[in-house]
């Protein structure tokens, strides 16, 4: 190593160090402690005793954690495919040489940017079973057959995944990126080979914007079992209301370690969360490796 | 050689001078008029000596707040806690007992019998009380007259309570629609947990949970679901809007019957002037039944000034007995009357009981002094406890679970939390 490399070396880490010390104090060390914690039995308030597998093995009887996975599940599994479908529809529709595209896309993209709290409040008189704006739509069909939403248990945690797709503005700017990345003459050449609309998506759009897709759908796993503050400004706290249907994992984590003070089997549920986030990721990976089309 | 000169004389400047007060801090949960009536409080004690500054900050989720300092060593000198919060903090050791800094063993003897008690845990002292509340049902007389009722017999016992509800509701009578219920168990929810009890049942014996059996309250609650249909109910009651605003059932005169507290009225002022009600014991087959809740002010394990923290607290647990003016009102008893609540003490000042903004203040008096008062079990998973009993009764009251479903779940869970807050109080001891 020359001197000129190793003075750079010495100011790169120089530069870097801020943000090394910020990394290491307070998310490595955090995650390293939460793993420890997650064998011992802590409350916050005292130190915290070795259990051993005390934790986990009570995760596996614990029938309120098992509801919070079905829950987290069944919200990731329909919200997650609705979001990514009405995203990249909606990317669609403004690639089509839409005039104003700016002014659509700033109009799509525009509750990303509402502050959630403030998100969940017009949605909660949007749901409101009396005066809400949906049911006032619905009566009509309906009557007075209309659901009461987040205040029955079999409808509110569909009316979440309802309430999730308003915020797909994200993804939809990704996949509107990922379409105008891809060339006009490979259209052009397949509109030669006499493809037709569908044909040209299927073997043109979609393969070219498979690593956006794929992107997407990582952030989406990750997004989607970790939910929480929407659901915890709009059914009034950490109980999952009403009858712990929409109790989901963050909220049983939450309310186990700031409510119940076990601050220990919060860490146990928070490490198992993390293995079941990096398994779907995986699968995912495994599932789309041979869809996704990185061009050369 | 300057620099040195300068530094040190700047350090001697950070040193507070020997005779300076001392600054003790005091974090409280209220805001608003509330926090408006212990500010003033404060301000009280800190004209009445110079040698103590409190500094009062009113802050949200105080609890949460006091854990994560408490925890991190840098706790408030003072933190105004909820009753929910006393037991379980002071199981995992982040409170300082009161009892060395008691003058005598017979000064808790001040408060009423239930507020005193509620101070105690493990033969030790834990917290004091600062502002008292207690519930009773409310009821309101223009819905009751309108109703053939007579507004001044207020139903005693739960049978009446349920046949009031059933005059007091009407439906439109073209769809059918409710448009006015008598009584709701949900409305509010605050008081769910008391509802075991309220049917002569109990939560624990000392050693174990026993909640297991206790169907009766549930099937009570079911009740109502299929009394009045559970649809019916939930399209009503979505038009009810928060706590605290003019839309509130009973305030909004949606709901002719709730069981609310003391605090009641000056949100009545606020929102609904003129609304004539009434106030009196939950109707229970025990006569005088009643919830009674408090502000309970704490030492955190860890306070950098607990000697001064006390006296503070000292203060607010005094008061003038000889009152005969709004300015000599004094202590805890300034507070109760600027919050409109009963004061906890045995003894009340004689412009505190006749000048007290509250219309119904001697109902609520004897409510507290009832040998019937009831406050929180006092276990160290009340918190988690409190919230399987509320989850119990929405499983009922949306009948998704029997009572017996929902008693055997709620007991089974709270057999192995209690199993398990056992094992970790002995690891510990």
């Amino acid at each position: 190593m020359t001197t000129f490399e190793r003075a750079n070396l010495r100011n790169g880490l120089l530069f870097c160090l801020p943000w090394l010390i910020g990394l290491s104090v307070f998310t490595l060390y955090p995650v390293v402690a939460s793993l420890f914690y997650s064998f011992c039995d802590y409350s916050v308030l005292q130190a915290p005793v070795w259990s051993g597998t005390e934790n986990y093995r009570r995760m596996w009887g614990d029938k309120v954690f098992w509801l919070s996975l079905k829950n987290t599940l069944f919200f990731a599994g329909l919200s997650l495919p609705l979001g990514m479908a009405v995203a990249l529809a909606l990317a669609l529709l403004l690639n089509t040489g839409v005039r104003g595209l700016p002014v659509f896309r700033t109009i799509f993209y525009l509750p990303s940017i509402v502050p959630i709290v403030a998100s969940s409040m017009l949605w909660l008189w949007i749901f409101n079973g009396q005066f809400g704006l949906l049911n006032s739509f619905l009566r009509p069909v309906l009557g007075s057959a209309t659901p009461a939403w987040l205040a029955d248990p079999q409808w509110a945690k569909p009316a979440l995944v309802l309430m999730s797709l308003w915020g797909v503005g994200n993804s939809m700017v990704i996949y509107l990126a990922g379409l105008q990345n891809v060339p006009g003459e490979l259209y052009e050449a397949a509109a030669i080979d006499g493809a037709g609309v569908w044909r040209k998506f299927w073997h043109v759009t979609l393969p070219l914007i498979s690593p956006v897709i794929y992107f997407n759908l990582i952030m989406g796993i990750i997004g989607s079992l970790q939910v929480f503050t929407t659901v915890f400004a709009m059914t009034g706290g950490a109980d999952g209301n009403p009858a712990r249907s929409t109790l989901f994992y963050a909220l049983y984590l939450f309310s186990t370690a700031f409510y119940d003070l076990r601050m220990g089997y919060a860490c146990a549920m928070a490490w198992v969360l993390f293995v079941v986030i990096v398994v779907l990721t995986v699968v995912a990976t495994k599932l789309m490796e041979k869809r996704v089309h990185y061009a050369s | 050689m300057r620099s040195l000169v300068l530094l040190i004389t700047l350090l001697a400047g950070c040193r507070p001078p020997a005779d300076s007060p001392v600054r003790v801090t005091y974090w409280e949960k209220w805001s608003g008029t509330e926090a408006a009536a212990m500010q003033a409080v404060v301000d009280q004690f800190n004209q009445s000596q110079d040698r103590i500054v409190v500094e009062f900050l009113s802050l949200s989720n105080v609890d949460r707040k006091t854990i994560v300092a408490t925890a991190g060593g840098d706790p408030p000198d003072v933190a105004g806690l909820w009753l929910n919060n006393v037991y379980s903090f002071a199981d995992r050791n982040a409170l300082t007992p009161l009892d060395e800094f008691m003058a005598d063993t017979n000064w808790l003897a001040r408060y009423v019998p239930v507020y005193a008690d509620m101070c105690r845990y493990r033969d030790r002292t834990w917290a004091v009380v600062s502002a008292a509340a207690v519930t009773g049902l409310h009821w309101n007389k223009r819905l009751f007259r309108e109703a053939g009722l007579d507004p001044d017999r207020p139903p005693r016992t739960r049978a009446e309570l349920d046949e009031y509800a059933a005059k007091l509701t009407k439906r439109d009578p073209q769809t059918g629609a409710i448009t006015q219920l008598g009584f709701l168990p949900q409305e509010p929810n605050w008081f769910v947990w008391a509802y075991p009890q309220w049917f002569g049942g109990r939560y624990w014996d000392g050693q174990a949970i026993t909640l297991a059996g206790q169907t009766e309250w549930l099937r009570w609650v079911e009740s109502y679901s299929r009394r009045y249909g559970l649809e019916q109910i939930k399209t009503f009651s979505s038009g009810f809007g928060n706590f605290n605003s003019p839309q509130n059932p009973f305030l909004a005169g949606k709901v002719a019957m709730v069981v609310q507290g003391v605090w009641m009225n000056s949100f009545i002022e606020r929102f609904a002037p003129g609304l004539e009600y009434g106030v009196a014991a939950w109707p229970a087959e025990q006569p005088g039944f009643a919830m009674a809740d408090a502000d309970l002010l704490v030492i955190p394990r860890g306070a950098k000034h607990p000697r001064e923290a006390w006296e503070f607290i000292q203060f607010v647990a005094s008061h003038n007995p000889h009152a005969k003016s709004r300015d000599e009102l004094r202590g805890g008893e300034l507070l109760c009357f600027l919050q409109q609540k009963n004061s906890p003490l045995r003894d009340w000042s004689p412009f505190f009981t006749t000048q007290h903004p509250h219309p119904h203040i001697r109902v609520f008096r004897q409510l507290a002094e009832s040998p019937n008062a009831i406050h929180i079990p006092k276990l160290g998973i009340w918190e988690e406890y409190r919230r399987e009993l509320l989850m119990a009764f929405d499983a009922v009251r949306l009948l998704t679970r029997t009572p017996e479903e929902a008693v055997a779940f709620a007991d089974e869970r709270m057999r192995a939390s209690w199993e398990l807050h056992r094992r970790s109080l002995e690891r510990r001891r």
